[in-house]
């Protein structure tokens, strides 16, 4: 990845369309997006509002493409975009955004303010200000296949262990089956027991299911940093491995960006419509309660609350769900404040979680997420995103609240019947 | 120049230049804006943009309840004074006077003195609305040059249209002249600031609800 300020404007240039222009246009600086965002309500500077994180782009979009800003740049009257600006606005788009969508929602005028913050990373990553950590993990993504760096023989040796533990054959590569399964690396090196689940659930289930060899990384770094042309490379690869094992569906795991990379941006980062179905693991495993494929037995007396990852609920679509899977087994279910869409992100979204320059502040901000779970005080939080689950355990520490997570995937597999 | 023929040139040619400069400015900034162009979604969509668009284009009108507690003086000040000028420009029977004029059809005008009311809150509305750019960070952070010049703009044909219909001060040719004056000077800056989201909102917000919708997730 040679960066240059050139191809960082250039970048920027090919993120603007309508939408851009149509959002920009809106803007009455009303400043709501600050209450709507957790890294300014908890860490309240200015600079944070989300719609000010966007300025290197309405700056581009202003100069470019409307007649007054044209005028205004030949005249000489245009504010710079150059490396010392995009400099100061990297903590802004990277550590301090989580891409959780929430003032998307809010904005009174209607601007999807969390896209154009992803739009500005397109031009920061292109011109060389995007954060090490995620460049890092970029650039393993792209070489071993892996954010993390977590290569063929690690997932094979805790398949290995998944086998002897379940004695469940777990299908590699095999051709024709109904759904391919993506992993998270986290999953992969953190929660074997999401594959554990799966393998018992699918078996229950009586679908036929794969893992690929070649492609079984979820997660996309492409996306996080910025960069359209590897999160394209990171799609496809997925694309070729689902195409020749000819599967009907692609499961994205419980991983939040990694769906909206697979779902939503995948076939618009590769310009070609899919020919296959994509689906979150909690999309597949309430059709299968309703289908009468998923049977659930005995209930969790504890009080249970379920933490929405942002790109799942927000901004994927996938909120009934999870709740529906949590009533078949919760008696004591009960919702934060602000739950489902308008739920509140754990701060460690979007890349924030590769950048260790921004640790401080994310465990920070995890204040709006203690203040939600002070209101119903759970026994333990649910959620459906490894990311999620990483940080609110970082959180709870740091806040010394002693509250523990399940995977949702997980607790089914437990209550599956015999 | 006599205030007569001050007042003539302002309802005249100066009229005729705002109105130009306003319509087209209003339409060259909303063609730049679809010139752009959008690329087709290729992912399997969830749910409909057109009708989650249209939604959004009436449900960001309504905040939620949290959103509400948080940023109630903004919604609150917000809505008075969008009423406020919605009313007098809309509903003031000379104004409509006026349209009836340029445009060839009118309807119906609201008692004089609800008007006058409506002004006169809009003009104590806005006046807090200055005073909490000012103090608030955030606003004060964000606002440029632009955001006080819009409210000078916004402000001037209100606090010139009330003072016009009291006749407080100058003689009624001159009142009115240098209201009509204000209003012109708002026609001619109108595409070229943030005025444009009485244009363009509509647009945002069915972005937003499209993007949303096709997601299945209603904004």
């Amino acid at each position: 990845m040679s960066a240059s300020l050139e191809k960082g404007i250039k970048a920027l240039k090919k993120e603007v369309d309508s939408t851009v222009g149509a959002f920009f246009s809106s803007c009455v600086n009303c400043g709501m997006c600050a209450e709507a965002c957790l890294f300014y309500t908890e860490s309240p500077c200015p600079a944070r509002t989300p719609i000010n994180k966007t300025e290197p782009l309405r700056r581009i979009w202003k100069q470019e493409y409307t007649l007054i800003g044209r005028i205004g740049k030949m005249l000489g009257l245009a504010k710079p975009v150059d490396h010392d600006f995009l400099e100061h606005w990297e903590k802004l788009v990277y550590d301090s955004c989580s891409l959780c969508g929430r003032c998307s929602m809010v904005c009174p005028v209607g601007i999807d303010i969390t896209a154009l913050i992803r739009k500005t990373r397109e031009g920061l990553a292109a011109a060389g200000h995007a954060p090490e950590g995620l460049v890092g993990a970029t650039k393993r993504a792209v070489t071993i296949g892996s954010p993390m760096g977590v290569k063929l023989p690690a997932l094979m040796a805790q398949i290995k262990h998944v086998e002897k533990d379940t004695g469940l054959k777990i299908p590699m590569d095999q051709q024709g089956a109904e759904y391919m399964l993506l992993l998270s690396s986290m999953e992969i090196m953190n929660f074997p027991e999401f594959i554990e689940a799966i393998a018992k659930i699918f078996d229950k289930a009586g679908v036929s299911w794969t893992i690929s060899s070649e492609a079984f990384e979820a997660t996309n770094s492409g996306l996080q940093i910025g960069v359209s042309d590897i999160a394209a490379e990171l799609v496809q690869r997925v694309v070729d491995a689902a195409e020749k094992l000819k599967v009907k569906t692609v499961i994205s795991p419980e991983c939040g960006h990694a769906y909206m990379a697979i779902r939503w941006d995948g076939p618009n980062l590769i310009g070609k419509a899919f020919n296959f179905k994509v689906r979150h693991i909690l999309e597949v495993l309430d059709e299968f309660s309703k289908d009468g494929r998923l049977k659930i037995t005995g209930k969790e007396t504890q009080k249970l609350t379920y933490h929405d990852p942002c790109q799942i609920s927000r901004r994927g679509g996938v909120i009934d769900q999870p709740r529906n899977l949590i009533n078949l087994f919760a008696e004591d279910f009960v919702e934060m404040p602000e739950a489902g869409k308008m739920n509140w992100c754990c701060g460690a979204g979007g890349g924030v979680s590769s950048n260790e320059r921004a640790d401080e502040l994310r465990l920070k901000v995890f204040q709006r997420k203690k203040d939600q779970l002070d209101v119903i005080k759970p026994d333990v939080i649910i959620s459906a995103c490894s990311n999620c689950r990483i940080h609110l355990e970082d959180g709870l520490e740091e806040y010394n609240m002693e509250i523990p997570l399940m995977s949702l995937t997980e607790t089914l597999a437990e209550h599956l019947e015999e | 120049m006599s205030e007569i023929e001050f007042l003539n040139w302002v309802r005249g040619p100066a009229f005729e230049i705002a109105t130009v400069i306003f319509i087209a400015g209003v339409v060259i900034r909303i063609l730049e804006i679809f010139l752009l162009g959008r690329k087709r979604n290729l992912a399997e969509a969830k749910g409909s943009e057109m009708s989650s668009g249209l939604r959004t284009i009436v449900s960001r009108s309504i905040p939620d309840k949290n959103t509400f507690k948080r940023s109630s003086f903004k919604i609150v000040s917000g809505y008075i004074f969008h009423l406020g000028l919605l009313v007098t420009i809309f509903f003031f029977a000379p104004h409509i006077l006026l349209f009836k004029e340029v445009l060839g059809f009118s309807w119906p005008s609201l008692p004089t003195a609800i008007v006058d009311a409506f002004a006169a809150v809009s003009i104590i509305t806005l006046i807090a609305v200055l005073i909490h750019r000012l103090r608030d960070n955030v606003l004060k952070f964000l606002s440029s040059t632009e955001d006080y010049l819009v409210w000078l703009l916004t402000i001037l044909p209100l606090i010139t249209g009330y003072i016009a219909f009291h006749r407080i001060g100058m003689s009624a040719p001159t009142l009115l002249a240098i209201h009509i004056l204000s209003v012109e000077l708002l026609l001619v800056a109108f595409p070229f600031t943030k005025l444009m989201h009485t244009f363009t909102l509509p647009i945002a917000r069915w972005y937003n609800g499209a993007i949303s919708g096709y997601r299945g997730v209603q904004s």
